[in-house]
């Protein structure tokens, strides 16, 4: 029923009854007649609640067999386009209707098919973005011309004088050993690639495992001397698998290292006690540059902080650092939402925000500054890596109102935002 | 009296077993191996034909090959580009930047001699 599949939707979405009334231009008890399926509905009002909730239409007024049916069409179609005919297009629906289990195996099938497709497509550009891997097979590509070229010689030329013979051998045998030497590290190569698993894990992937693993937390590296105890603090982790990681892992060390010189564990504590987990007092209390009090913040023990998350991000917006908390969620991989005041610091880094923000069920209080990693000059403007603190909502008297984000468009359940990039994932799959 | 070839090419084998292949075929051969001061070599050389790799140390083929190509006096020459790597990318790109022929390691010395008699007329 209609209705139902409304009041479905709404709920997934978190919104009132009221609320969605109001956006879609109708009193709420007659959106409430609807969803109890006792006025039917059509045209304008399904189109607008439609896009306010999300999704298609159809899918309100047919309900997911319609989305079967149309899966259906699309792997039928899909594989026509390949040349393989044969599905009866004309008895789509009969098929579904029969034998709705198989009819989702299959659809759940050629989804599948489609992911992977996409997976391999990633992997075969994986040369293209791969430095080490591009530079070993260029090595061994190189080795193996010089030894094609230099054996054909040998081969063909009739007469070879016995000097060009003699180092023409000397070459070969000096480029199979380094042949052999080079095939053996790509193979070695290949076979640590973090990509032989099952998981793809990039290297940013591998250090949030393993600070995820230390709590962001690592109290040997407090106090004197914490610098000289990276490497071993690197080494120990099995989360760290491939040297890019590796090496930035030791760069967020070297940075912690240095902010809990500025801001001791002891002063940390004091601080706390006086001020709570306010950065703004206890920079000014402390004198300490406001992102090392943030990064500090985020990553002392929580029964002494409380829940802070945290998310640090580069010029061109990718997540380089990212602590998640009080419910907050942020994407893995993919870039985030728009709307998240983090981003507001590109175009005006020296603007900070203090915004209360909702996400979905979490309510957060967002606090952002940015710090400036290399002054501007005048072949590069200066480069400056904005840092967003999530602490607990203090309510409205406190904070003012609230700022509705996203975690990634790809899982957004926001109706109609200006901000969307790309269709949400949650309208299909309702 | 043969005419003059300068095979631009970090790899040293190669560079012994290509020289000696077109020295066989009558070319007048000369090598150079760093990406810096190719362009400054084919200057004073003034060659028939420049075979030019793509990865040198010091400066990639495609930013010598695109100085070539602006030269007024050089500009004209025929390049054959040589790369270990036969993406579509990178062909375009030498395209792009004016590569006369695009060929792909490893190749075989048949195609490299039917290369250079192609680029340079009798």
């Amino acid at each position: 029923m209609i209705g139902s599949r409304i009041r479905e939707r709404r709920v997934i979405n978190g919104l009132k009854q009221a609320e969605l009334a109001r956006r879609a231009g109708i009193s709420a008890s007659y959106l409430n007649l609807i969803e109890h399926n006792r006025r039917r509905i059509g045209g304008k009002t399904l189109n607008k609640l439609a896009e306010i909730l999300g999704v298609a239409p159809v899918l309100l007024s047919e309900g997911a067999e319609a989305t079967l049916i149309a899966a259906l069409r699309e792997a039928a179609a899909r594989s026509e386009t390949e040349g393989r005919a044969g599905a009866e297009a004309e008895r789509t629906e009969e098929f579904a209707g029969r034998f709705p289990g198989w009819a989702r195996l299959l659809t759940d099938l050629a989804r599948q098919r489609a992911e992977l497709e996409s997976t391999v497509k990633a992997l075969t550009d994986r040369l293209a973005h791969d430095p080490q891997l591009a530079a070993s097979l260029h090595e061994v590509i190189s080795t193996v011309t010089a030894i094609r070229s230099t054996a054909s010689i040998l081969a063909d030329t009739r007469p070879l004088e016995p000097e060009w013979q003699s180092r023409f051998h000397r070459n070969i045998n000096e480029d199979s050993q380094r042949l052999a030497e080079g095939a053996e590290a790509l193979v070695r190569y290949l076979e640590q690639a973090p990509d032989a698993r099952s998981e793809i894990m990039s290297p940013q992937d591998e250090l949030h495992a393993f600070l995820e693993e230390h709590g962001f937390h690592f109290p040997m590296l407090e106090g004197a001397g914490g610098a000289a105890r990276i490497p071993a603090v690197v080494a120990r982790s099995d989360r760290l698998e491939t040297e890019a990681a590796r090496s930035l892992a030791r760069t967020v060390l070297e940075q912690y290292v240095g902010d809990a010189r500025l801001l001791p564990a002891e002063v940390m504590a004091e601080a706390l006690a006086a001020h709570g987990p306010d950065p703004a007092a206890i920079a000014a209390a402390t004198g300490t540059p406001m992102p090392a009090v943030f990064r500090r913040l985020a990553m002392r023990p929580e029964p002494e902080a409380g829940p802070v998350g945290l998310v640090v991000c580069d010029g061109s917006g990718t997540l380089m650092l990212r602590k998640p908390a009080l419910g907050f969620t942020m994407p893995r991989s993919a870039a985030a939402c728009a709307l998240w005041p983090l981003y507001q610091l590109l175009t005006q880094p020296g603007a900070p925000v203090r915004l209360r923000l909702r996400q979905g069920e979490a309510r957060v209080l967002a606090l952002t500054v940015s710090e400036e990693v290399a002054p501007a000059r005048f072949d590069r403007p200066a480069l400056a890596r904005p840092h967003m603190l999530l602490l607990p909502d203090p309510g409205p008297e406190a904070a003012g109102p609230v700022r509705e984000v996203g975690v990634n468009c790809q899982v957004c359940p926001i109706g109609d935002c200006e901000a969307r990039r790309e269709p949400s994932i949650l309208g299909r799959g309702f | 009296m043969g005419k003059k070839v300068i095979l631009i090419e970090d790899e040293r084998n190669i560079i012994e077993a290509i020289s000696f292949i077109l020295s066989r075929d009558g070319w007048e051969v000369k090598t150079h191996s760093n990406g810096h001061d190719a362009v400054e070599v084919v200057r004073d050389r003034r060659p028939d034909l420049v075979i030019l790799d793509v990865m040198l140390p010091g400066k990639s083929g495609f930013d010598i090959l695109q100085e070539i190509r602006g030269d007024a006096e050089l500009g004209a020459t025929p390049v054959l580009m040589l790369t270990a790597r036969g993406q579509q990318k990178d062909r375009e790109m030498a395209e792009r930047a004016g590569a006369s022929r695009y060929m792909t390691k490893p190749f075989s010395n048949a195609e490299v001699l039917e290369a250079v008699r192609d680029l340079v007329g009798p």
